[in-house]
């Protein structure tokens, strides 16, 4: 049979790494309030379900935003024909509108530069094909988004070189290690044609102050590469220090910097939680990869439905106001109830304020300070305490123990629960340790067995437990049961 | 296809952007972007385009600008949206699915890309529909992607190495040139189709473009086919599809069938798809095929960017739904969609009406045309028809063929399509769309072609 090509045929999809047991452990077995109350609790989607009921209320408000109401099917053949590339003229400057707003409109962006991707996914990817060759690399600060090493790399063939960052000063990034990193690369005769970070962070939850950013500005400039600040998080701050965004920075007068380097990625999936929409945003202050991305945007442009929806919406100033104020308040409670819940039991979490998750230290409850140590506690967390939690290996982070935690993807309830199952977890750990204190101490294989029969009558089986449907955590059924497609 | 008018940016050098030149030399790019970024695989620099600016500066308008260039080089639809604005106006509230508020948090976060189960069953159900049940569709090979543009690239990634080669007939759809080779680095070697069997392909032409490849050590992937045909408005006949697949089994290569004109036959009976042929066969030999297909040109819903790829293929299914990641489909179409495609009345009623009124439109314009003395290519399916100017042309040549193209652009103001756009071996025919306007302004084209043609004798 015809064979397929090396594409289709390697890893770069991502899906084979052990890291997607917990998604099959949840898959098969996922939580449900009232019909599987012992099930897996999805812990480890950075979803934001919080704020729907603020845009559910504007829709019905605004039945014109629909194509198919009475009020809006006027327009339905105009937006349905519409297919160029430049996107809804009234889309891109709702776009740059809401992100201007969402940085305090302390700075505005230009609509003539908005080119959309087919989500976040998509846009980042296509930025990669603008800057990089294959074999081509970018410095990326770790840990870092896991599905980077698919979006940016598949396709496009280039490299990721981790810039490591540690837990000695709060996973900051260090100038010195990104000139190790680069210099590394020039040695073994990489090219570097770019930085590219996630601020907000993804997975830490913390933000870049402006100083950082003027450093990692000067250091392109010197270097004469790309930087690339994917800002998807941005609006998902909820308690100071105030976001800075890369486009507040450029427009200092006293920041010296070619422009035609920088670049930012946004989507709509996280600040706003609307996934689904795939609507992926690439502001470029280069002109010739506006015109490139542009043009390349045809592989994943926004439904044109969606753009006039969102064109309506995010026009709207108060509601934007509104919901990004109403956004952040509750993201901030979420946060606030999480953190002390998992105070209590002493567990702590990198301080973090922003995004849809925590950093959190479970380094204490490792057995050895290993990634097998790592994957041990984490397996437990998923089969014995049924938590899918994200491991920090993942995030490619260079220490053992850390792991995200997202809290923004369930109601109160379930949220709960969640923090009854993780208190019972390090109550167990107490009580079966040698010593009064965490951690639990080495080869103590008697703590480690009386963990499994206070959880579960069953045996752990290391084996991953394949679900009759393979399913992809990049594109599950992620959220809570009650919340599942069901048609 | 989707398309946007570039202005050239001032005061950027030709040699920013400018193509590639030498045998080994790739430009190093001045200001650091890729090769793909500099290339002019996306084809947007071709002379053709030069028809699409004359439109853009002057568009053509039944009361504002009458005079206007009229554009009839954009294989849209629009002679049936009536059917679907009386379909969604009828709905009761409760079922416009994503957009009613019940169901929009679901819906606003489902970014599975195995797809809305129901969505992906209805579109199974539609192409079933389409070909009158002469063939069976199974919702699990339904791969969705946002639009053909990006089903065709996906399969080229998941197909082909770079530097390998799809051999396509020619003359072929223009977005193919940037569609399947600008980012995967994959070649198009053509197929050579002519007017002394209406274009269709020989086993003795795919012989010859198989050697070409092999002759330039470029290793062939595929075949890729468009059925029914775009530019030619013409299906391809039964005993060539199994002559394709004959060919592609012998070769042991892929057989790629972008059927994304299926539902705009005149006739249902004219089209066969090459599932049927699957079917006929058993099955056998149908994992290296795959077909492509879209909401695009036969619901005529292009913006809504809803494309699918169908492979026979289980590791294709699997690796293209990955990499469907990267251009997934708006849940909040794709609800819509299940919607509208679950209702067999109105699927029923729209396919056939749509037949009609399209075979209606093409009568009219071969017949307007066949007055002002110009041929057509039969054809029996399409948004276009394939007309020959070859007569009046004084040399069977490119240049000939774009001088009088000028001529039809700037002279008769109608933007209509070159036969080299398309990659067309002869000279002389060009791509004339009919049903992206109104009749009204097809007559006023028609006429305008009349009076052209007699300036020239």
């Amino acid at each position: 049979m015809a064979n397929l090509s090396k594409l289709a045929v390697n890893d770069g999809h991502g899906e084979n790494s052990p890291y997607f047991d917990g998604w099959k452990a949840y898959d098969a077995n996922p939580y449900h309030p009232i019909n599987n109350p012992n099930g897996v609790i999805q812990m480890g989607l950075a979803e934001n379900q919080l704020s729907y009921d603020l845009i559910e209320e504007w829709i019905l408000k605004n039945p014109k935003a629909s194509i198919c109401t009475n009020e809006g099917i006027s327009s339905f053949k105009d937006i349905a024909i519409f297919q160029d590339y430049h996107g809804l003229p009234e889309f891109r400057h709702a776009i740059a509108k809401f992100m201007g707003q969402v940085r305090g409109n302390r700075v505005t962006f230009d609509p003539n530069r908005i080119v959309m991707g087919g989500g976040a996914t998509g846009a980042s990817e296509m930025l990669m094909f603008c800057l990089a060759d294959p074999g081509d690399a970018f410095l990326v600060p770790s840990p870092c988004y896991p599905a980077f090493d698919r979006d940016l790399r598949w396709r496009t063939r280039m490299q990721l070189i981790p810039v490591p960052c540690s837990s000695s000063n709060n996973f900051q990034l260090e100038k010195e290690a990104l000139e190790e990193a680069y210099e590394k690369a020039q040695q073994a005769n990489i090219k570097v044609k770019g930085l590219i970070l996630a601020n907000p962070s993804n997975p830490l939850g913390t933000l870049m102050d402006k100083d950082t950013l003027t450093t990692l500005v000067n250091f392109i400039n010197e270097k004469n590469i790309h930087l690339v600040c994917d800002e998807i998080y941005s609006a998902t701050v909820f308690r100071s220090p105030k976001f800075v965004s890369i486009a507040e920075v450029i427009n200092d007068p006293n920041v010296v910097c070619n422009k035609d380097l920088i670049h930012i990625l946004y989507s709509l999936s996280k600040d706003m939680g609307l996934p689904g929409f795939r609507v992926g945003i690439l502001y470029s202050y280069n002109d010739l990869v506006v015109a490139c991305a542009r043009k390349m945007s045809s592989f994943g442009l926004v439904s044109s439905q969606t753009q006039h929806l969102l064109a309506l919406m995010l026009s709207d100033e108060k509601f934007v106001a509104r919901f990004l104020e109403e956004n952040a308040k509750r993201l901030a409670k979420r946060h606030k109830l999480f953190t002390e819940g998992l105070e209590e039991v002493g567990i702590s979490c990198l301080r973090s304020n922003a995004g849809l998750f925590v950093w959190m230290d479970l380094r204490g409850l490792l057995r050895e300070p290993t990634l097998e140590g790592e994957m041990k506690i984490w397996r437990i967390i998923i089969h014995d305490v049924k938590l899918n939690v994200s491991p920090g290996s993942s995030f490619h982070c260079s220490e053992p123990g850390w792991f995200r935690v997202c809290f923004a993807n369930m109601d109160d309830h379930t949220m709960e629960v969640a923090l009854q199952r993780i208190r019972s977890l390090v109550d167990q750990k107490k009580e079966s340790s040698v010593k009064s204190e965490i951690p639990v101490v080495k080869d103590n294989k008697k703590s480690q067995k009386s963990l499994h029969l206070s959880f579960t009558a069953r045996r752990f089986n290391e084996n991953v437990i394949m679900s009759p449907r393979v399913m992809s955590p990049h594109s599950p059924l992620p959220h809570s049961p009650t919340v599942g497609a069901s048609t | 296809m989707a398309v946007g008018i570039e202005k050239p940016s001032v005061g950027l050098s030709r040699v920013a952007i400018s193509e590639t030149h030498g045998e080994n030399g790739i430009e190093k790019p001045s200001v650091g972007l890729s090769r793909v970024a500099i290339s002019e695989t996306h084809g947007e620099n071709s002379p053709y385009f030069a028809g699409w600016k004359a439109y853009d500066e002057n568009p053509y308008d039944e009361i504002m600008n009458p005079s206007g260039v009229i554009q009839m080089g954009l294989a849209e639809n629009q002679v049936s949206f009536d059917l679907i604005e009386e379909y969604l106006r009828q709905l009761p509230e409760t079922s416009f699915g994503g957009d009613h508020v019940s169901n929009f948090r679901e819906n606003a976060l489902f970014q599975d890309y195995h797809g809305l189960p129901s969505f992906r069953k209805a579109l199974a159900t539609f192409m079933e529909q389409i070909r009158e049940g002469k063939a069976k569709f199974d919702p699990a090979r339904v791969v969705l992607t946002a639009g053909a543009t990006a089903a065709n690239e996906l399969l080229t990634f998941i197909l082909a190495d770079p530097g390998d080669a799809l051999l396509i007939p020619t003359p072929y759809y223009p977005g193919f040139d940037r569609d399947l080779r600008w980012r995967t680095g994959v070649e198009i070697v053509p197929i050579h189709c002519n007017s002394s069997n209406n274009f269709q392909v020989t086993r003795q032409a795919l012989e010859e473009a198989y050697n070409s490849a092999k002759a330039m050590n470029v290793r062939v992937r595929g075949v890729l086919i468009t059925n029914p045909s775009n530019p030619l408005g013409a299906t391809v006949q039964r005993q060539v599809l199994e002559d394709i697949l004959d060919f592609v089994t012998k070769k042991n290569i892929h057989l790629v069938s972008d059927e994304i004109y299926s539902g705009s036959t005149f006739s249902s009976s004219d089209f066969v798809s090459v599932a049927e042929i699957l079917e006929a066969r058993d099955y056998k030999e149908a994992e290296r095929v795959h077909i492509v297909y879209s909401l695009s040109k036969d619901l005529g819903l292009p913006g809504f960017r809803v494309g699918t790829i169908y492979s026979y293929n289980d590791k294709v299914v699997t690796t293209a739904r990955r990499m469907s990641s990267f251009s997934l489909v708006s849940s909040q179409t794709q609800q819509l969609l299940a919607t509208m495609l679950s209702d067999k009345k109105f699927t029923e009623n729209y396919v056939r009406t749509n037949r009609e009124r399209l075979r209606k439109r093409y009568d009219m314009i071969i017949e307007g045309l066949k007055k002002a003395g110009i041929q057509c290519l039969k054809g029996k399916a399409g948004l276009f028809c394939w007309m020959n100017l070859g007569p009046f042309m004084d040399k069977p040549t490119k240049e000939s063929e774009l001088a009088l193209w000028s001529l039809i652009v700037h002279e008769a103001k109608l933007n209509i399509s070159p036969g080299c756009s398309c990659h067309c071996s002869e000279p002389g025919w060009f791509r004339v769309c009919f049903a992206n306007m109104s009749e009204q302004t097809l007559e006023v084209a028609l006429k305008r072609i009349h009076d052209f043609v007699n300036k020239q004798r």
